[in-house]
């Protein structure tokens, strides 16, 4: 695996939407190649080596290509968006729209990221150290397909609205959220290990959501059915199971209604 | 002798009433009284008249003085000002009329500006979510002609719509509604007790930043599951009473405002609001409607959806429209320092805004355009002074229920001074010219 390393040299003065920073682009391209990536600040059009030192050369593919991202990048939108393979690393904290729409591969951020990280996330592993902004695994405005695959794990806390209209995959924060979790959510897996203080599951169809902490506020359509021990995240645990959201409408499989499922840990 | 005009259009409020009448001097330069308005309108024409008004354009200098000068400098600070910001902000829109908006636009596509109106304090919460699930609206001649279930969630017309009620909601005897208010259930759900409260039959005092919980419990109380004893701090047995007087009207509608699109759940609010009208039209008749503040945001929302798609928050810094309130709204471009130029028309972001972005638009080159005195204007390097929309200049505007309405020219402005339309036209040009016809 080839390995380029980018570092910032030159802050931009507004923000920079740097959306060719991805093993796909970066792939089969020498390091003067990479300098002169489009990036935009505002409504110019500059070039990636305007802003970043760029040492090495990508791999012959996305999968054989590794992306280090050093130095001050809280004025970076857009890394790792659409990258179906390989691996970026962010030493710092970047901006919005971190891993956005991605497909594959390995994203790692060691600081905390902005909101709408992983938004329309169909693939791959993002795992952040610090913490997420609000919008985490959401849809993007007005999608109503959010979501649909890989796993998001965030090691702080996370903001408001993480999963919202979620279809698929897991989202694993190991802190605190904030208000609305997996609002209309028709799949895939929310955990949160901390507490999530209140809307949780609001409008939700499908999919499961697991909280280890305590809700202050519970949505009023959701009703409790039994407790079940189940594992997760690779560790088995007792939990209190709910039903919901019984506001919403819900679909029919083999004549049962499926719920929602909101697990409370006991 | 004086002179009556009639059918004027109230450029105040979203409810846009067309049935004010002015008196206006015989010269037909001086506005001499006002029948029909609400105090909050008569004032708005009667402003237009203050000896005090502003005629010329004035410029900050550095100690915060204010210095006189002529339009044409006016025009050539603002071209260039938008020609050199690599993303500016073109903020406002709300009380202009829609010609203006359309030249504004042309301006901002120009130079890749962000173009966003007064919704995005407001009912851009309303415009997310009915992007999200869609929404079933009617217009308030329907309202007044048929409704007999009027809700009010997070709103008090009698101060901010203060012809509403009157007009379309709760007195007016209509078609199907020959009664008037003895037709008509009024609900009103509000923190406090206001005075839209005070005259409703159901008033239902929900737990501040616990909208979205309540009207998830009328939903779940419309498909008959088990409720908790309390939610928002509302007795099951009145929510379950609630549900049922909302079933068994006719005609319902339910209007919301600033209540519940700002505060805790925002979008969600009014998202869930939207699915419990959708709802209740299993069991019967029911609409929904924001209760829209400036006089044409509505207008703006329009002009803005048929130009780029977006009805706010449109960004098109890179040549093609994008919108993702939270990144492109004003507030939180502002509040991040993601722009480096600040132009405003028709409102007043100086007093609307938080401190924090207030600030910011302080230290940018900044151009406020307004016939008002307003915070905005004190803080601008450049304030243009324009003839009033709807009092001495017509235009077309939007109602809170999407209808266009044609304003009506009562007045003419002082002698010199430009429209909206005239101002914008003339910046624009001498952008052409900055570009070199680009």
């Amino acid at each position: 695996m080839e390995t380029v390393t980018i570092t910032m040299k030159n802050q931009p003065k507004l923000y920079l939407e740097a959306d060719n920073i991805s093993p796909d682009k970066f792939a089969g391209k020498k390091a003067s190649e990479i300098a002169a990536l489009h990036a935009y600040e505002g409504r110019e059009q500059t070039t990636l080596g305007k802003y970043f030192e760029i040492a090495g050369e990508g791999g012959a593919t996305a999968a054989d290509t590794r992306i280090v991202v050093k130095g001050d990048v809280s004025r970076v939108k857009y890394i790792g968006m659409k990258m179906s393979a390989g691996e970026v690393l962010v030493e710092q904290s970047p901006d919005m729209y971190t891993g956005a729409w991605m497909q594959g591969g390995k994203l790692i951020v060691k600081g905390s990221v902005d909101s709408f990280a992983g938004i329309g996330m169909k693939g791959g592993e993002f795992l952040v150290e610090g913490n997420a902004g609000d919008y985490l695994g959401a849809a993007y405005r007005g999608d109503w397909r959010g979501m649909q695959g890989g796993l998001i794990r965030v090691k702080g806390n996370a903001g408001s609205d993480i999963g919202y209209f979620m279809n698929g995959g897991t989202i694993i924060v190991h802190g605190n959220s904030d208000v609305h979790v997996g609002t209309h959510m028709e799949g895939g897996r929310i955990i949160v290990k901390g507490n999530a203080p209140s809307k949780v599951g609001g409008q939700m169809v499908g999919g499961e959501i697991f909280v280890y902490g305590t809700i202050d506020v519970m949505m009023p359509g959701f009703k409790y059915v039994q407790d079940e021990e189940v594992e997760v995240d690779g560790e088995k645990a007792l939990f209190a199971l709910y039903h919901g959201d019984t506001g919403e409408r819900h679909p029919k499989r083999k004549g049962q209604i499926v719920y929602g499922k909101l697990y409370l840990k006991i | 002798m004086s002179k009556s005009v009639t059918d004027v259009i109230c450029p105040f409020c979203g409810t846009l009433c067309d049935d004010l009448e002015v008196i206006v001097s015989d010269d037909g330069k001086k506005i001499e009284d006002i029948y029909n308005a609400c105090a909050i309108g008569a004032e708005k024409f009667m402003h237009a008249q203050a000896p005090e008004r502003v005629k010329r354009p004035r410029m900050q200098q550095p100690d915060g003085s204010y210095k006189e000068v002529s339009y044409d400098e006016a025009v050539e600070y603002t071209a260039r000002m938008l020609f050199n910001a690599k993303k500016p902000l073109m903020y406002g829109w709300s009380s202009t009329s829609c010609e203006a908006q359309s030249v504004g636009h042309e301006i901002a596509e120009k130079v890749g500006a962000i173009v966003d109106n007064t919704a995005t304090v407001c009912h851009g919460t309303t415009l997310i979510a009915v992007q999200d699930v869609g929404i079933p609206s009617c217009t308030l001649g329907e309202i007044k002609n048929r409704a007999d279930r009027i809700i009010f969630w997070g709103c008090n017309p009698c101060h901010a719509h203060p012809r509403h009620q009157s007009r379309y909601s709760v007195f007016p005897r209509g078609f199907f509604t020959n009664k008037g208010h003895m037709n008509r259930k009024v609900i009103v759900v509000d923190p406090r007790v206001t005075d839209t409260a005070k005259l409703a039959d159901y008033h239902y005092q929900v737990e501040q930043g616990r909208d979205y919980e309540l009207l998830s419990a009328f939903r779940v109380a419309l498909r008959n599951e088990p409720l908790p004893e309390t939610v928002a701090g509302i007795p099951r047995e009145k929510i379950i009473e609630g549900a049922e007087v909302m079933k068994s009207g006719r005609f319902g509608i339910i209007f919301f405002g600033m209540g519940v699109t700002q505060s805790l759940s925002k979008n969600h609010n009014i998202d869930n609001a939207i699915m419990l009208t959708k709802d209740l039209n299993e069991f019967t008749k029911f609409s929904i409607m924001a209760m829209r503040g400036h006089y044409n945001v509505t207008g703006s929302g329009q002009v803005l959806g048929w130009q780029f798609g977006y009805p706010f928050s449109v960004d098109l810094s890179r040549g093609f429209a994008r919108y993702n309130p939270g990144e492109t709204s004003s507030n939180d471009l502002l509040r991040r320092g993601e722009v480096d130029a600040v132009f405003v028309l028709g409102s007043d972001p100086g007093a609307h805004f938080p401190i924090s972005s207030v600030k910011k638009i302080a230290e940018l080159p900044s151009v406020c355009v307004d016939p008002h005195i307003t915070p905005t204007s004190e803080i601008s390097k450049l304030h243009v002074p324009v003839a009033f929309v709807g009092v001495e200049v017509g235009g077309n505007c939007y109602r809170m229920d999407n209808v266009p309405i044609e304003a009506r020219k009562v007045v003419d402005p002082p002698e010199g001074v430009l429209t909206d339309v005239e101002f914008l036209t003339r910046v624009n040009a001498r952008l052409d010219q900055l570009m070199g016809g680009k």
